[in-house]
C-alpha cells in the first residue's frame, strides 16, 4: 500500500457532451514528488484534477490515488479549488471554515469540537494566518482566503495536496510565499499544482507536466525561455514534445 | 394592547394562538436562517403552494388536513430537490410547475368537498385563532424533530450549505443531507401554515433570518435572534390585530415586512457609517 504511487493515471479519456477533453493520459506522480500541472486554458486541467479527486468518473482508463479508487482514497487528499465554490457572503468564521476540514474525523454527529478548533488553529498557524481566525470569511483579501483554503486543505492532514491555481488571484509576492510555503511543509504530502505560470513554478516542484488534451511530461531542467513562449504563443502546436524525460508512465506522441 | 392583555388571560383561544406563534417561530428561525444563507426561499415557495394539493386531498378523504400537508410537502421537496441533484440542472421551472400544479389539485379537491369555503381561506391565509390544541401537539412535536436533526448533523448541514463540493470530498453524504435539508424546509412549511397560511409561509420563513442576517456573522447566533424575531413578531402581530378586529396573519406579515424594510435601510447606513468613519481615519 505504501509502496503504490500517490497518482497511478492510466490510458484516461474524458470527454464532456461529444467533447474530447482528456485523451490517452498517463501520469503517474510519485510519493513526496512535488508536480507541476501547466497547459493553455480549456486544456483539460481542472478536469483532470477532478477525476482524480473522484468528483468525475472517467469513460475510459484507470485512476488510483494511493492504490484506491478515487472516492475511497479522498480522505487522504487535501484540495484547493481554484475558485472557492462558497459565496463570499456566507455568516461563517475563518475558524469555522478550516475546521471543515475535520469532516468525517470524530463523531459523526454535533457541533465543531475544541480538538477540531485546535486542529484549525494549527493548520492557520502553518499557512502563517493564525491572526484571522475570527475574520468573516467574506473579509479577506485574495492571498488571505488562498492561505486559509489552504489551511483548510492541511487540516485534512493529507497525503496529497492538490492546488488548482493557488495563484491565480494573489499579486506575485503572495505568490512567491504561497509556494515557499508549500515547499517548506513538515511533513510535506506529494504535491501536485495546477499552473499557468510554467517559468514561476519550475523553481519549486521537480517536475512539470503539460496538459492539452494530451499529456507530456518534463523534467525542470528541461524547461526553457522558448519551450514556455511555445507553450502559450502562437505556434503551440510545434513544440517538439518527443523529449526523453524522467517521467514515468508518460506516452510520447507527436502533436 | 391592555385589551390584548386581558383577553389573552381570560380567552382560551387567544392563548392557543400566542402558542401557536412561538412554537412556528422556533421552525421559522431555526430552518429560515439555513434557507436564506443556502438562498433556497423560491424552492420554499413551491413547496408551500404544493401543499394546498395534499391538504385539499386530506380533506376530500376526510384525513386529518396537517397530515395531508405535510406528506405533500415532503413528496414536493424530495422531487424538486431529486431533480436537482440527478440532472444537476435549474429547478426553477419545475418548482414552478410544482407550484401551479398543487394548487391546482387542491383547488379541484377542496371544490368537490362539502362545506369547502371557509377551510379554503383558512388554509391559504391561516388562521391563528382557530388552531386546535390537537395542532399545537403536533407544531411542538414537530419542532422537536427540527431541533434534534439540525443539532445532531450541524456541521454536515452548514458544510453541505458552504460548499457541496469539499463536504463531497470530506465524505459527508451531500445528496442525503440535501434532499434532508429540504424536509425540514417542508416540515417548518407545515408549521407555519398553521399560523399564517400557505400564502404568507415564505415571509415569516426568510424575513426573520434575513433580518438577523443584516448584523450577524455566525449561523448559530442567526437562528437564535431569527426565532425571538419570529417570536416578536407572530406574537406583536395578534397583539395589534386584536383591538381593531384585523386578520392575524397577514398583520404579523406586514409586521415583519416593515421591520426588514427598515431593518435593511439602517443595515446599509451603518455599513456606510463604518466605511466612512474608517476612511477618515485612514487619511
Amino acid at each position: 500500500m505504501s509502496s503504490a504511487p500517490a497518482i497511478a493515471v492510466r490510458d484516461l479519456s474524458f470527454a464532456y457532451d461529444g467533447t474530447l477533453i482528456l485523451e490517452q493520459v498517463d501520469l503517474t506522480v510519485l510519493a513526496g514528488e512535488f508536480v507541476g500541472l501547466v497547459g493553455p486554458n480549456a486544456g483539460g486541467k481542472s478536469t483532470l484534477l477532478r477525476l482524480i479527486l473522484g468528483l468525475l468518473s472517467p469513460q475510459r482508463g484507470q485512476i488510483h490515488v494511493f492504490g484506491e479508487s478515487p472516492r475511497r482514497a479522498a480522505r487522504h487528499i487535501g484540495y484547493v479549488p481554484q475558485f472557492p465554490a462558497f459565496s463570499r457572503d456566507f455568516p461563517i468564521a475563518v475558524e469555522q471554515v478550516v475546521a471543515m476540514g475535520r469532516l468525517g474525523q470524530g463523531p459523526w454527529w454535533g457541533w465543531t469540537r475544541r480538538a477540531d478548533r485546535a486542529a484549525a488553529r494549527r493548520a492557520l498557524a502553518a499557512v502563517d494566518a493564525e491572526g484571522l481566525a475570527e475574520r468573516r470569511i467574506g473579509a479577506l483579501s485574495g492571498g488571505q482566503l488562498q492561505r486559509v483554503l489552504l489551511a483548510r486543505a492541511l487540516v485534512t492532514e493529507p497525503r496529497l495536496l492538490i492546488l488548482d491555481e493557488p495563484t491565480a488571484n494573489v499579486d506575485q509576492r503572495a505568490e512567491g510565499d504561497i509556494f515557499d510555503l508549500l515547499a517548506g511543509l513538515d511533513p510535506r504530502p506529494t504535491i501536485l499544482v495546477v499552473s499557468h505560470d510554467i517559468a514561476f513554478i519550475s523553481a519549486y516542484v521537480h517536475r512539470v507536466a503539460c496538459l492539452n488534451r494530451t499529456l507530456t511530461c518534463h523534467p525542470t531542467d528541461a524547461l526553457d525561455g522558448e519551450l514556455v513562449q511555445h507553450l502559450y504563443g502562437a505556434r503551440l502546436r510545434a513544440v517538439a514534445h518527443d523529449l526523453p524525460g524522467p517521467c514515468p508512465g508518460a506516452h510520447r506522441h507527436h502533436t | 394592547m391592555n385589551a390584548f392583555l386581558d383577553a389573552l388571560i381570560h380567552y382560551d383561544f387567544l392563548q392557543g394562538a400566542l402558542v401557536a406563534g412561538l412554537l412556528a417561530s422556533i421552525g421559522c428561525g431555526v430552518v429560515g436562517t439555513l434557507v436564506v444563507v443556502k438562498r433556497i426561499a423560491f424552492m420554499a415557495g413551491g413547496i408551500a403552494h404544493s401543499v394546498l394539493g395534499g391538504m385539499g386531498a386530506a380533506l376530500y378523504y376526510g384525513v386529518d388536513p396537517l397530515l395531508g400537508a405535510l406528506l405533500a410537502a415532503i413528496v414536493s421537496a424530495l422531487l424538486i430537490g431529486g431533480v436537482r441533484l440527478a440532472w444537476a440542472a435549474q429547478e426553477d421551472t419545475l418548482i414552478g410547475a410544482l407550484w401551479a400544479i398543487g394548487m391546482a389539485v387542491g383547488i379541484l379537491f377542496i371544490a368537490k368537498t362539502p362545506g369547502y369555503a371557509t377551510d379554503l381561506v383558512s388554509l391559504l391565509f391561516g388562521n391563528i385563532l382557530l388552531v386546535p390544541e390537537r395542532a399545537l401537539w403536533f407544531m411542538g412535536g414537530l419542532d422537536v424533530v427540527l431541533l434534534v436533526v439540525v443539532g445532531l448533523c450541524y456541521r454536515q448541514f452548514v458544510a453541505v450549505i458552504f460548499d457541496e463540493e469539499f463536504a463531497r470530498l470530506r465524505g459527508v453524504p451531500v445528496s442525503f443531507f440535501y434532499l434532508l435539508l429540504l424536509c425540514l424546509v417542508a416540515v417548518t412549511v407545515v408549521l407555519l401554515i398553521q399560523v399564517v397560511g400557505l400564502i404568507l409561509v415564505i415571509a415569516l420563513l426568510t424575513l426573520p433570518a434575513a433580518i438577523a442576517g443584516h448584523y450577524l456573522h455566525s449561523l448559530g447566533a442567526m437562528m437564535v435572534a431569527a426565532t425571538l424575531l419570529g417570536m416578536v413578531f407572530t406574537s406583536g402581530g395578534l397583539a395589534l390585530s386584536y383591538g381593531p378586529d384585523l386578520p392575524a396573519g397577514p398583520t404579523m406579515i406586514l409586521l415583519a415586512g416593515a421591520a426588514y424594510v427598515l431593518s435593511a435601510l439602517v443595515a446599509r447606513l451603518l455599513a456606510r457609517h463604518r466605511a466612512a468613519q474608517r476612511a477618515r481615519a485612514g487619511g
